[in-house]
């Protein structure tokens, strides 16, 4: 997933910090998250609780993390990468250290069907703590879709984007496609009715011979920039990801401006993805590292962060404390039906990587 | 020499001749060289799921062994894929169109800077360089408010009538043309403000007194003499924009193919740093190389006037 670049929201916290470090003798543990992905008092509680003082940075893409990783002694204790492919890759990169299971009281409220596919790439689940989870589905302005396209026109469905017919009718009032190859190529496939995860060749082609056909109908491939289009009424159709658009959604409903803002999980299928936390392997404070992720394992604790910020969390002890708009939302926290739908991205040899991200650079520049 | 060294003992000119050129060779050295080699030595390795994720240059095997490992595949890829020639042209014709656009926009201004009264012109100069002031970034983000369908262009066209339906000139090729002709043209400015008031006035009155008309005099008298800032200008202009990476990826549409762009996918999204820094090699041998071929003739010319 990616966030908007909202930068007040993330400073405040910050300067607030700033403040209560005067004392100098104090444990520091350096976080390394997305960008509003914690509730306001998120880390102001964890110093009271514990005394440890947390020191927050922010990136808004999966890219970033991954290279600061790479290039080493990061600095950070603690990060939250998307499970695959990212969180994957590191694990085989050697890039975090496992974690000490016994200071982290409450892994067993997290969800066991979670857990059982996040072990398909963390055996075990060393090192892989699930922090929220979410969709890949569609941001719509339904007002305006159905203004183009008729008041019975279906919105739960790919179609939206991917059928010519209704692309070239929504062009007017705005389509955005997220900047991911995975997503994309994996959206067109599932409207195709193949295997989303495919990388055969003839799926391949097909899903490009989708996608350059209504190339001229996008808008634009982005993967936060359709946050603040959809509240502004800029855009009606955006593929994105379920808490993204439920921000805008609440940025809609404050502006007032008579925009209102629904996220549908397309009924073909759509993306689950699992944001999880690690411990890099040279964190300078691990110590502080597990007695966070032990704090994020509170139920009181997390349930905050999901009323905050939109997204699901693994923990069922906490489903009951969050609020019932969201927890009762059937896009949100999808019924078992509609659950099945929804697929896992598969893990993708590096090779496999660059092919997708070269044929998509092709296929965004409509060569 | 200059007069002042002219009474010092012949050692001491020759130490402070040595500092005098070994200063400025040692910071490009350290700031130019240096990382210039570290970037080629990247770009000959293959890349690995490792930290850093690169193979390294040499390895000592058994007994004194020295194992050199050149890797030249990145370069082939750029040069047998055309996704690659094509960015490069783009990006080249972006800021061919871009230098243009500057010139043209940059030179009345300069010029006319130059020619106002004393006290203007420090208020005229402020004002190009007032907006550094604020970040780079930001200035690029407020262009989205202002070219976007519910922007601030766009609601003042339609208030007045000339269009009835928002232009959607964001997230396409113009909106890149708009951001970047903003963003260089005090780097077009300040280099041809600096030569237009170095030009000695004396000259237009004579080619006035010789019975020149001022438009006539302007381009056989200002515009030759200002060549320098001319090209100064330019290369300020086009060498950044060539690999220009936030402009076209705020303003700019799907189609914005540009190197900048590239290079970014394949560093970040591909992990892929040797092929990375191989079309940062390129991209710099396509841009010093003309520089220095259109430097050396244009000395040559220079020697064959004098």
């Amino acid at each position: 997933m990616t966030k908007p670049f909202s930068a007040l929201r993330f400073l405040a916290p910050l300067l607030m910090l700033g403040i209560a470090s005067a004392s100098a003798a104090e444990q520091q543990v350096h976080i390394y998250n997305w960008s509003d992905y914690f509730a306001e008092d998120t880390l102001p509680n964890f110093q009271e609780r514990t005394g440890i003082r947390p020191v927050l940075d922010v990136y808004d893409s999966n890219e970033v993390l991954e290279a600061k990783l790479l290039a080493g002694s990061s600095g950070y204790d603690l990060i939250f990468p998307t499970a695959r492919p990212f969180a994957a890759r590191h694990i085989k990169a050697g890039l975090y250290q496992p974690l000490d299971k016994s200071k982290l009281p409450g892994l067993d409220k997290l969800d066991p069907e979670i857990m059982a596919s996040l072990a398909s790439s963390d055996p075990g689940n060393q090192y892989l703590v699930p922090y929220m989870w979410g969709t890949s589905g569609l941001g719509l302005n339904v007002d305006k879709v159905k203004a183009a396209l008729g008041d019975d026109t279906k919105i739960d469905t790919w179609g939206l984007i991917f059928d010519p017919e209704k692309a070239a009718k929504l062009e007017g009032c705005g389509i955005s496609l997220l900047d991911d190859p995975t997503e994309v190529f994996s959206a067109a496939l599932a409207y195709l009715g193949k295997d989303p995860n495919s990388l055969a060749k003839a799926d391949l082609d097909a899903a490009s011979a989708l996608i350059a056909g209504i190339h001229s109908h996008i808008r634009y491939f982005h993967s936060s920039q359709y946050i603040t289009d959809l509240a502004n009424g800029d855009i009606c159709v955006a593929q994105g990801y379920s808490g993204d658009v439920l921000q805008a959604q609440e940025r809609a409903k404050e502006a007032n401006k008579g925009v209102a803002v629904t996220y549908r999980i397309p009924r073909e299928g759509a993306a689950l993805w699992t944001d999880v936390i690690a411990i890099p392997k040279d964190a300078p404070n691990p110590e502080a590292a597990h007695a966070f992720i032990a704090y994020l394992l509170d139920p009181r604790v997390i349930a905050d962060v999901s009323d905050y910020v939109f997204y699901a969390n693994p923990n069922t002890a906490a489903t009951p404390m969050i609020d019932a708009a969201l927890r009762n939302d059937p896009e949100i926290y999808p019924p078992p039906e509609l659950r099945a739908k929804l697929f896992v991205p598969s893990e993708r040899s590096d090779r496999e990587i660059r092919t997708l991200n070269r044929l998509w650079t092709r296929l965004k520049a409509n060569r | 020499m200059s007069q002042s060294t002219r009474h010092h003992p012949k050692g001491r000119r020759r130490l402070s001749r040595l500092v005098n050129i070994g200063v400025p060779y040692f910071w490009l050295g350290l700031f130019f060289l240096l990382p210039f080699m570290i970037v080629l030595q990247i770009s000959v390795a293959e890349t690995a799921l490792a930290q850093p994720p690169y193979t390294a240059l040499w390895e000592w095997v058994a007994d004194g062994l020295l194992q050199i490992q050149i890797n030249l595949q990145n370069f082939m890829l750029i040069w047998e894929d055309d996704i690659y020639l094509a960015a490069f042209l783009n990006s080249l014709w972006v800021a061919l169109i871009c230098t243009l656009l500057c010139l043209l926009l940059g030179y009345p201004m300069a010029y006319a800077i130059a020619t106002a009264a004393q006290r203007r012109r420090m208020l005229l100069l402020m004002l190009i360089v007032l907006p550094f002031w604020t970040s780079f970034l930001i200035r690029v983000y407020a262009w989205i408010g202002i070219l976007n369908s519910n922007g601030l262009l766009n609601s003042f066209l339609l208030w007045l009538g000339i269009i009835d339906a928002p232009l959607q000139i964001l997230h396409t090729q113009t909106a890149v043309y708009i951001g970047v002709v903003y963003s260089y043209l005090p780097f077009m400015i300040l280099p041809l403000y600096a030569n237009l008031t170095r030009l000695d006035p004396a000259l237009l009155e004579a080619a006035s007194d010789l019975g020149c008309r001022p438009l006539r005099a302007f381009f056989k008298v200002t515009l030759p003499l200002s060549k320098p800032g001319i090209i100064a200008g330019s290369m300020l202009v086009f060498i950044p924009v060539v690999g220009e990476f936030v402009i076209p990826d705020l303003l700019g549409g799907p189609s914005s193919l540009m190197v900048g762009k590239l290079l970014w996918t394949e560093f970040f999204s591909n992990q892929d740093w040797p092929l990375a820094s191989a079309l940062a090699i390129v991209l710099l041998a396509v841009l010093v190389v003309p520089f220095v071929l259109m430097q050396r003739l244009q000395q040559n010319m220079d020697e064959a006037a004098s």
